[in-house]
This record gives C-alpha cells, sequence and structure tokens, in this order.
C-alpha cells in the first residue's frame, strides 16, 4: 500500500517528520517497506521553457532548440516529436545523471550540432514506462525552479505492508487512523454530507438471490447522474494517484480510484445510455461471460456475483466492470454503484478467473458496510465538482448488515494476557481513538466495534488493539518460570537415537547431506515405486512430482552430481523421511548412507579400494550399535530389495520380521538408469523398527567378571561348500563350548588352489577364556576337537590340515 | 700385590673403554671377570693364602672386581644407547608426508542449527514434538483458524495431494504450526513443546526453496502472558547469536492463529559493506510469534477460558544463513561436498548451553 505523504496529511493533522511516521507506523503494526523519495537524482533538475524549436539540418527526425533554463539560454539537441516552442519540459544539463537509465550526460555534438543538456521524457525522469515524448510542464510553472516539486514529486510515498487482517488499512484514511491513535497527529473529519438528488434514476436495482446465497451482495447503493462532462481530471488528482503508480485516465475512472484508495471504498461507473433497462445484481448464468474493462473476456460461472442489465453481465461485482457499459469521455449520462460483496465470493471468483484487482483486493479483506452512502456522497460530490452534471436521489437495494455484537473486556487481561501495564483511561482512549465504543458495566467494558473493523472478533483482539498501540516495546519482558527445578531432555529416548545415528555416520567419515522430499516419479520406480497418494497434485517441476519412497536415490543421485564437479569418491548420508502412503504411519525415518567410487584418495602409505558391501555392512552395524540395537540378536540374511546387488547385498533382521536394516552394493542397472558411475555401495537403517527404548529402573550395567587367567587362542581352518555362510561356521564353533570359548574371528577366506572346485577354505581365530584355572594342554585339545566336531556338524565342512 | 692390582685394573678399564661394540666388551668381561677370567683367577688363588693376608688381598680384589664390573656395565649401557640411536637414525623418515587417509565426515548446517535450537529452548523446560509431513488441510489451516477462502491461505502455496482424510484435502505441510494441532489434540496442558520439521511451499527462486525447515514453538499453561513471550525468545535471540545484548524488537503483525501477534526483528549493521548482527542502525525480522488464538484453543478442545499461551516459529535455513554467513538459501539442499564439507560441522561438536553452542 503505497501512501504518498501529502495524501496521508489530508486525513491526518501532523506536524510529525516522514521518519517519524513511519518508525511508529512500524511500530502499530503497519509494517513500513520503504520511504520512497522520488525526488532522487532529481536534484539539478529544473523547469525549461523551449523558445525556438527548429529542424536538425543533418537529421530529419530531430529538433534543435533553444531552451530558457532560468539561468541562462543554451541549446540542446531534441529526439521527441512534441518538442515545439512555447512548451515548457524538464531540462538536465550536461553531468548530470539520467534516472531511468542511469547514464551520464555528456556535452556532445549531434549530427554536427552541439547539445548541451537534455530535455526528458517521463521514462527517463524515472517517472513511468511514458517515452513517446518529452514531459510537458504546465503553462504556469516557474522557469527554473527544481523540476521534482512542479512534478509532485517532493512528496515522500510511503510504502506500508498492510497485513490481510487490516482491510481497513487498504485506505489511506484508515491508516491515518490508526497513527492517530497513536498519538501522532489528530485525525480530519470528513465530508459526506447528503448531495440532493433532485430527480428519481431512470435506472433501478433488485438483488436476485436466494436466500442461501443473499450475503453474495447485501447492499447496494447506487446513483445516476445526468450531463456530466468526463474530461481530464485536473493536476491535484492526476498527481495523487500517480505518486501510488495509478495511471490517470478520466476524471470519472480517477475518481473511483481516488476513493479506492483513499477511503477504501470501490466504485464502478456504468455509462447510463449504454444500459439496458435496469441493473440486477444476481449469481452469474452458466455459459455467462464478460468482456470486462481490461479488454479480456471471461467465462463465468454459478458461483460468481454479477451486475446485469436486460443484455447479460454487465460487471463482475467487487472484481471487475464490463466493456461495454463502462464509461468513456463521451459519456454524458452515468450510474454510480457502491456496493457491498461477498468476501469469500469475491476472493474465489477473482482466483478462479486469475483476476486481481485493486477492487477485489479489498473486498475479500473486508470493506466498511457502513460506509456505502457516505462514499457515494462524497464520489457524488467530486463528479459534480470536476464533471458537473445533476445527481439523482439515491437507489438503494438490501439494507446495511445489522452492526456485530459488541465484546467485553476485562481491563485486567491487557495485563495477565497482553503483558502490559496499561491504565484503564489509557485503554479507553486507545479504542475509542480507534473507532471502538465503550459501555462500562462494573469492571468489564463492553466494546461495541467499528464498521471497518471486520477482523475483531473476540477479547483476544481487543487487547491486541491496545497493546499494539501502547507499544510491544512497553511490554516488560519476563523469563519463562521453569516448570521443574532442572529441565528434562527435550528429546525423547526415540528422538535422541535419530541424532545419535548422524553423529555416528559423520564420525565415520560419511558428510551428512539434507535433500527434498520428493523425487522424479521416474526414480521413485527404481526404489520400489511411490503409490498414486504420494504423487504431488502441483509439483513444481516433473523432476520433483513424488513424495520419495526411498533415500537413496537422492544421495546417488548426489554422488553424480559430485563426480561431474570432480570428487568421484563421495561419502554421504541423510537422516530423513520417506513415504510409503499418505497417512502419518506411513512416513519412516530412514539413515541412509551411500559411499561411491573408492575408499578414498591415492595414498603414499595405504592404496585405497573399490567400495564394497562391506564398507556398507560395517556402517549398518556401527549405527545399530551405537544405538544400542541387541547385537546378539540382529540376524544378516543375503536378501535385499531389488536396488541391491543381489549378490552383494543383505538384510539386518531382529527375530524374523523385524528389518532394522538393508544394505549392500547399488545395482549397476539401477545407476545405469539414473546415469551415475558405480560402484556405489549403500545402506538403509529403519530407525523407527529398532525396539523401544524401555525406562530402566537402574542405569547400572551387569556385574563385570574379569578373569586373571590368560586367555589362549586356537586358529582353525575348515574347508567347507562355497555356499556355507560364514556366520554359521562362526555360529557353530561359538557353539561348541559357551563358557570357554570368548571370541570368533574369521581371519582368512581362500578358494581357487587345492581347495577344490565348489569349496572354499575358511580360517577362524577362536580365543578361549578359562575362569577358574590355568588350561592345560589336554583341555585346550578338548575344547578344540569340540570346535571341530561343532562346524563338522554345522556345516558339512571338514578340517584342513 | 697391590701394585699388582693396579696394573690389572688400568689395564682391563683402558681395554673396557677400548672396546667398540658390544661384543668386544663382552670379550673384556670374559677376560676379566668370566670363569677364566683374569680376576676370578685371582680370587680362586686367595683360598691358598695364610688369613691374615687373605683379608687383606680378599678386600683389595673385591674392590677392583666391583671397580670393573662397574666400568664395563657403564660401558655396555654406552655401547647399547649408541646401537640404539643408529637404529633409529636408521628408521628416520620423511615426517612431512601426510597422514594416512582418514574420514571427513560433517554434519550438515541444519542439523546443527536445530540441535543448537533445541539445546537453548531445552534449557528453557521445552521438549521436542514432531507430527507428519503429509498433513491435511484441517490440521494445516482450518484448525489453525485459517478458513478456505482466508487470503492467508492463498499465500502458502500449497502443495497438495490426491488423497483425503476424514474429508479434507491432503497437502505437504506449509509450517510446522499443525503440529500445534496434533499436541494439543493428544496432550493436556501445561504444554511446552518445539516443533523441528520439513515444511514445504510450491515456490522456487533465489530465495524459495520447495522445501525448508521451521522451528514452532508452543507453550500453554494459565499464567503465560506477552511478557514471557518476550522474555523467552529475546533469550533465545541473544544465545543462539551469542550476542549478550543483542536488540530484539517486537512489532505487531498478523498470523490467523495467534491473537495478538508479533514479528521479532534483531539488530544488525550493514555499515561499510559489511553485514553483521548486534547493534547497529537497522533491523532484521527473524521470526513470527504470537499469544495463542482462543479459536486454535477451542478448535483443540482445551477451555479457552483457562488457559492460554504463546506460539513462535522461526526458519531454520535463515537463522543458519544468518550465523554461519551462508547466502544462498537453494545450497543447503544441492549436496555438493564442498559447501557440505565448508559450512558442515565435525560429528563430536554436539551443542549444549553447557558445553556451549559456538565453536
Amino acid at each position: 500500500m503505497k501512501v504518498p505523504l501529502s495524501w496521508l496529511k489530508d486525513h491526518l493533522d501532523t506536524d510529525a517528520p516522514v521518519d517519524e511516521i513511519a518508525r511508529r507506523l512500524t511500530m502499530v503494526g503497519l509494517e513500513v517497506e520503504e520511504v520512497i523519495d522520488r525526488s532522487h537524482g532529481l536534484a539539478g533538475f529544473v523547469v525549461a521553457r523551449v523558445l525556438t524549436a527548429e529542424p536538425h539540418p543533418n537529421a530529419d527526425r530531430l529538433t534543435v532548440c533553444r531552451v530558457d533554463t532560468g539561468s541562462a539560454t543554451t541549446q540542446v539537441v531534441c529526439g521527441a516529436a512534441n518538442a515545439r516552442a512555447g512548451m515548457l519540459g524538464v531540462f538536465a544539463a550536461a553531468g548530470a545523471v539520467i534516472p531511468g537509465t542511469g547514464m551520464r550526460l555528456k556535452k556532445a555534438s549531434i549530427r554536427g550540432v552541439e547539445s548541451n543538456g537534455m530535455l526528458l521524457s517521463a521514462r527517463e525522469v524515472g517517472l513511468s514506462d511514458e517515452h513517446e515524448g518529452i514531459i510537458e510542464l504546465p503553462g504556469d510553472a516557474p522557469v527554473g525552479a527544481p523540476a521534482a516539486g512542479v512534478m509532485g514529486l517532493s512528496d515522500p510515498v510511503i510504502d506500508i505492508a498492510v497485513t490481510p487482517n487490516r482491510g481497513d488499512c487498504l485506505g489511506i484514511r484508515g491508516i491515518a487512523r490508526d497513527l492517530s491513535a497513536a498519538g501522532l497527529g489528530t485525525l480530519k473529519p470528513v465530508d459526506a454530507d447528503p448531495v440532493p438528488g433532485t430527480f428519481r434514476s431512470p435506472i433501478a436495482v433488485d438483488l436476485q438471490f436466494d436466500a442461501e446465497c443473499a450475503d453474495a451482495c447485501p447492499y447496494f447503493v447506487g446513483r445516476a447522474i445526468r450531463g456530466v462532462k468526463n474530461a481530464e481530471s485536473p493536476g491535484w488528482l492526476r498527481d495523487k494517484l500517480g505518486a501510488v503508480g495509478l495511471r490517470p485516465i478520466s476524471a470519472l475512472v480517477d475518481i473511483t480510484n481516488y476513493l479506492t484508495i483513499g477511503l477504501c471504498r470501490p466504485l464502478h461507473v456504468f455509462d447510463a445510455d449504454k444500459v439496458g433497462g435496469d441493473l440486477h445484481v444476481r449469481l452469474a448464468r452458466a455459459g455467462e461471460s464478460l468482456p470486462a474493462l481490461n479488454g479480456k473476456v471471461y467465462e463465468l460461472d454459478a458461483g460468481m456475483t454479477v451486475i446485469a442489465d436486460d443484455h447479460g453481465a454487465e460487471a463482475l461485482g467487487g472484481v471487475i466492470g464490463g466493456e461495454r457499459t463502462g464509461c468513456t469521455a463521451d459519456s454524458v449520462n452515468i450510474f454510480v454503484e457502491s456496493a457491498l460483496f461477498d468476501p469469500v465470493r469475491t476472493a474465489a471468483t477473482g482466483r478462479k478467473l486469475n483476476l486481481m484487482s485493486d477492487a477485489r483486493y479489498r473486498f475479500e479483506r473486508g470493506i466498511d458496510p457502513a460506509f456505502l452512502v457516505d462514499g457515494m456522497e462524497i464520489a457524488t460530490r467530486l463528479i459534480l465538482d470536476l464533471c458537473g452534471g445533476e445527481p439523482s436521489q439515491l437507489v438503494i437495494a438490501g439494507a446495511e448488515p445489522p452492526p456485530r455484537r459488541p465484546i467485553a473486556l476485562r481491563p485486567g487481561r491487557v495485563g495477565t494476557f497482553g503483558g502490559a501495564d496499561v491504565p484503564a483511561h489509557e485503554v479507553e482512549r486507545i479504542l475509542t481513538a480507534l473507532g471502538f465504543t465503550i459501555d462500562k458495566d462494573g469492571e468489564t467494558l463492553t466494546v461495541g466495534v467499528p464498521s471497518w473493523r471486520s477482523d475483531i472478533v473476540g477479547e483476544a483482539c481487543l487487547i491486541e488493539e491496545v497493546v499494539r498501540i501502547h507499544g510491544y516495546d512497553r511490554i516488560p519482558a519476563l523469563p519463562l518460570e521453569r516448570t521443574t527445578p532442572l529441565p528434562h531432555p527435550a528429546r525423547a529416548p526415540e528422538q535422541r537415537r535419530r541424532a545419535a545415528a548422524g553423529r555416528v555416520l559423520a564420525g565415520r567419515g560419511l558428510v551428512e547431506a539434507v535433500t527434498l522430499s520428493f523425487i522424479a516419479s521416474g526414480d521413485a520406480a527404481l526404489f520400489g515405486g511411490a503409490p498414486e497418494s504420494t504423487h504431488l497434485v502441483n509439483p513444481i517441476s516433473s523432476e520433483l512430482d513424488v513424495m520419495r519412497p526411498s533415500v537413496l536415490p537422492n544421495l546417488i543421485a548426489a554422488c553424480g552430481s559430485n563426480a561431474d564437479r570432480g570428487a568421484a569418491d563421495a561419502a554421504l548420508f541423510e537422516v530423513g523421511p520417506q513415504y510409503a502412503g499418505d497417512e502419518p504411519q506411513d512416513q519412516a525415518t530412514v539413515a541412509a548412507g551411500v559411499r561411491a567410487g573408492r575408499t578414498g584418495p591415492r595414498n603414499w602409505a595405504d592404496s585405497p579400494r573399490p567400495v564394497d558391501v562391506f564398507d556398507a555392512k560395517g556402517d549398518v552395524l556401527a549405527v545399530l550399535a551405537a544405538l544400542g540395537a541387541p547385537s546378539e540378536s540382529l540376524r544378516v540374511s543375503a536378501d535385499a530389495p531389488p536396488w541391491y546387488h543381489p549378490g552383494r547385498s543383505g538384510t539386518v533382521r531382529l527375530g524374523p520380521k523385524t528389518v532394522l536394516a538393508c544394505f549392500g552394493e547399488i545395482h549397476p542397472g539401477v545407476l545405469g538408469k539414473m546415469d551415475v558411475k558405480g560402484p556405489i555401495a549403500g545402506f538403509e537403517v529403519f530407525l523407527d523398527h529398532l525396539p523401544k527404548l524401555r525406562a530402566r529402573k537402574s542405569a547400572a550395567k551387569p556385574h563385570l567378571e574379569l578373569s586373571p587367567l590368560q586367555p589362549v587362542e586356537r586358529d582353525f581352518a575348515f574347508v567347507v561348500d562355497e555356499d556355507v555362510a560364514a556366520d554359521a561356521v562362526l555360529a557353530a564353533a561359538r557353539g561348541a563350548d559357551k563358557s570357554l570359548i570368548a571370541e570368533v574371528r574369521v581371519f582368512d577366506v581362500f578358494s581357487g588352489g587345492n581347495v577344490g572346485a565348489g569349496k572354499k577354505s575358511l580360517a577362524i581365530n577362536v580365543t578361549l577364556q578359562p575362569t577358574e584355572k590355568t588350561l592345560t594342554d589336554a583341555e585346550i585339545d578338548a575344547v578344540a576337537r569340540k570346535v571341530v566336531a561343532s562346524v563338522e556338524k554345522a556345516t558339512g565342512g571338514t578340517l584342513r590340515t | 700385590m697391590q701394585d699388582d692390582l693396579d696394573t690389572i685394573k688400568t689395564r682391563i678399564l683402558a681395554a673396557t673403554a677400548a672396546a667398540n661394540s658390544l661384543e668386544s666388551l663382552e670379550r673384556v668381561r670374559v677376560e676379566a671377570l668370566g670363569r677364566k677370567g683374569r680376576i676370578t683367577a685371582l680370587m680362586k688363588g686367595l683360598g691358598a693364602m695364610d688369613p691374615e693376608t687373605r683379608k687383606s688381598a680378599g678386600a683389595a680384589l673385591n674392590v677392583l672386581k666391583d671397580d670393573v664390573a662397574a666400568a664395563i656395565e657403564a660401558r655396555q649401557e654406552d655401547l647399547a644407547g649408541a646401537t640404539l640411536d643408529a637404529r633409529l637414525m636408521e628408521e628416520k623418515v620423511d615426517v612431512t608426508l601426510p597422514v594416512r587417509a582418514e574420514g571427513r565426515g560433517r554434519v550438515h548446517p541444519i542439523t546443527q542449527t536445530i540441535d543448537e535450537v533445541i539445546a537453548i529452548f531445552g534449557e528453557m523446560g521445552f521438549t521436542v514434538a514432531e507430527g507428519p509431513d503429509i498433513e491435511d488441510d484441517w490440521h494445516n489451516f482450518t484448525a489453525l483458524n485459517i478458513p478456505p477462502e482466508h487470503p492467508a491461505r492463498q499465500e502458502h502455496d500449497t502443495f497438495y495431494l490426491p488423497g483425503m482424510a476424514g474429508g479434507h484435502r491432503r497437502v505437504l505441510r506449509t509450517h510446522t504450526s499443525p503440529v500445534q494441532i496434533r499436541t494439543m489434540g493428544e496432550q493436556k496442558p501445561p504444554l511446552r513443546i518445539i516443533v523441528p520439521g520439513r515444511t514445504y511451499r510450491c515456490d522456487y527462486d533465489a530465495t524459495h526453496s520447495p522445501m525448508f525447515h521451521q522451528v514452532e514453538g508452543l507453550v500453554v499453561d494459565e499464567t503465560t502472558h506477552m511478557g514471557h513471550l518476550k522474555g523467552c525468545l529475546i533469550e533465545f535471540c541473544r544465545a543462539y547469536f551469542g550476542v549478550e545484548d543483542l536488540p530484539v524488537r517486537f512489532r505487531p503483525s498478523y498470523f490467523p492463529f495467534t491473537e495478538p501477534s508479533a514479528e521479532v526483528d534483531i539488530g544488525c549493521t550493514r555499515a561499510g559493506g559489511a553485514f553483521r548482527i548486534g547493534h547497529g542502525d537497522d533491523w532484521l525480522e527473524i521470526l513470527g510469534c504470537g499469544m495463542v488464538h482462543p479459536k486454535v484453543l477451542e478448535n483443540c478442545g482445551i477451555d479457552a477460558a483457562r488457559y492460554q499461551g504463546f506460539a513462535f516459529g522461526l526458519g531454520v535455513e535463515r537463522i543458519a544463513m544468518l550465523k554461519y554467513g551462508i547466502g544462498d538459501l537453494r545450497t543447503f539442499f544441492e549436496s555438493d561436498l564442498r559447501w557440505l564439507r565448508h559450512y558442515g560441522f565435525p560429528a563430536l561438536h554436539i551443542p549444549s548451553m553447557v558445553g556451549g553452542l559456538n565453536p
């Protein structure tokens, strides 16, 4: 909302400087985005008179002008067609910077004729896009005076971001009212005295609505004015509209805009001679269309409010007028509309037609329903002043909606809710200044809400009014009271676990990424696919059209883009959501990671190797261990979803069903379709599947038994079938003597050579930990025999000798 | 006799000193003290002496033996040290060689910032609550006092999904505020929660990302008022930015789900072309807040005549950008390793109020 200071002062009697006004506006909730100084950069520009204008001797389209700049007479070569002797223009001397182009003017010779400056167009001054000719100033402008002042540009414009609740501040008067309540001046009265009508309007108005949609337009005030002359507006009106960025059109149109901006009272003017019969306000009929004032044709539907004559729709209520009955320069008899349209219906109509207008913007935020007649009288007076004519009596259809119920305000709540210590008389002063009425009934105030404040619905709203005008900066800041002597942990155990998963992975050298929750449906299909319910209705691009069913595709794609930037050996992880459907329980939190390329850069000490499934498995087990998964109960099996390499992937389960994680090398086919080079090893840990952490009675760890006796190690090598799982060998060895065997490790796997086709050799190291006495050789041998027997029985292998 | 012993001693000590390896020194030792050594032989000769002579000669021999043994031992240590020194010199490496490859893992600045925010509000008694990213428009809008045709609803650039939930359209949540509704529906006051999470708006340009993060806050009890709201958020801003006297300004604003509503600005300066947070001539908006609208409480079945409180919402990327000098919102989600390593944090840098929020 642009507010020229002079226009604000039409409504507010104040001496406050513009900076103080801007600061106060912001602090009452009317946030100032900018104070625009339109004279900026125009310091040296003066009013100049063109004394003579002769054709350029060497160019058809140029004119050589002798110009009186007030202090001197100088010569300018001008390309504008409207340059002529006698006119007044805006002159910039050589050395000045032209605001519209940013160029510094130089003394120049143009086709052999000296030019010492420039006569400027509106675009060059930075006023508008108008570049047809040079600016023509009014004939009474003093030659040599600063041009900015003459053009009305010395008036600063305050640009305010009006919040959607403050429809009343989409009129400059509403803003003035807030400022006066804040003590920055006095609100001036507005002259809305009735203008007596001298005849009965030839056009009648009826509201044709069923009861259930009567609020579409409950109230309509109209008036015919005959014998007007629709000329150009006077300078003061054109300057005002120009200052808020509106192009002056004709007096009648400019007057409607003037009331819209100044008083938040949108109006429409029909050319009465073009209206066929009476006006009917009704819902549009199917198939009806409206050629609108903006030159476009809109197809209407039965949810939209139109003002129609006997021909059909002539205006879209609260949104835009129609082309056919709009007033023109030739209009003589007019009909002025001042109506009330339903905010919701107006908003829906505008949105459906993708049509924004100053009227719609105001109607959808709520228009003062008690200002229709006043608005009409003010407009009538202006029309009579500027265009002449003779007004009819008012045509009124419907009625002003009844005032809303008063709201009870307990003044003490300003303190106990608003936190501010505002004396009772100040509470009353603020509310009264804002237009509220007050009835005192004991302690409680019964507050009548002004008709223009449809946003005020309860006591909290009244408290806000008082506190914002009093000043948020005057609310004393208090610390939040502690509810417990010491704070409880902010994160619940499961939340803590998620945070820990990320820190563990970062500690293992992976770099955390945060990637978008949506991906391309084509990529999703490679990772189990996105169900129909997670396809976005309005994606920002086809590359981001579904909610991701897995975190991996983004990480894999990131490996690809990093490789393109020369970083092929990426190690990335993300702890984030994946979506199996649109229900809350379909969202799962996953710690996923990828390692691409080789284990690191080439190094003089350790040469890197390509990443493989065991890198991913290591990451998975590290996360699970850190999060307290019961490591002895985890089962790893050689199965995984199809986006993993079928022979180099696995799944970690807890019990037969609960899948805690999948890991493996990513399927080369998937990488190929995503156009990313492998190898990439990846994993997904399903954090929500971890067993719930139960509150334990004690944080104490189990009793620790430390044996003073030296452990003994023995190595064994078994030849087993190629498909025997190492896990089976380890489990069998471990089970051979649970009390003595403390640990079993695989230290070599070998196939080929003399091991035999379809076989492999698996070497294990067994640690025996005696607890009661040192083991004798015979006892050690006995355990060793048990190990061999157990492994051979479980796996069908044989001890290698 | 004593002269003989002195001569022997001189000779052995000279040999000891002359020994230049452990092997030659061992030979000197064997020749002097070994079973057939010179001093051993003299000791054996004592038995043939008369008691008087034996006593004095024995004492002298013992002195000699001890002196020689000590000298040999000392020489042995010297030689062993020299040998070790020589070996160590042979083992010399170029310590300017780089170390073996180590992982350079990093935590994303969004994670770090959320951890910082939780650390601060955790100290004030808030606990973390969460809700789904795929919401319905009742939780995301209607319950928050944003009816369907409300202009504020149109400004949200909502992503829609095809499904319905209880007659309400599925949407991607446009803010973390629906978790207020879920929490108040499930728990009874007093409540004190913060809600970090992903949020989505259908907008993509230099200053907008279709996904970003917010932290919502909610306090509901019987006494908390706007003074507490100010105190809580001023302390947060000062702790988060690490500026003890950071100017914090509350301006009236509008959100459908709070009344009164405020926007919060922090002081900053752009003097000399460099942006800095703290005392200065300018203000920067960083979050929105207000007293929970009574209608919102009632929509959640909470008696608005008895309970009241405040809510706030802040943009995680925004405060991360301000604190850590990150220039472009979109770079957060581009997974560029160079960026992640530069702006990321070491795994063990876990923010806490006792350990410190800032490196």
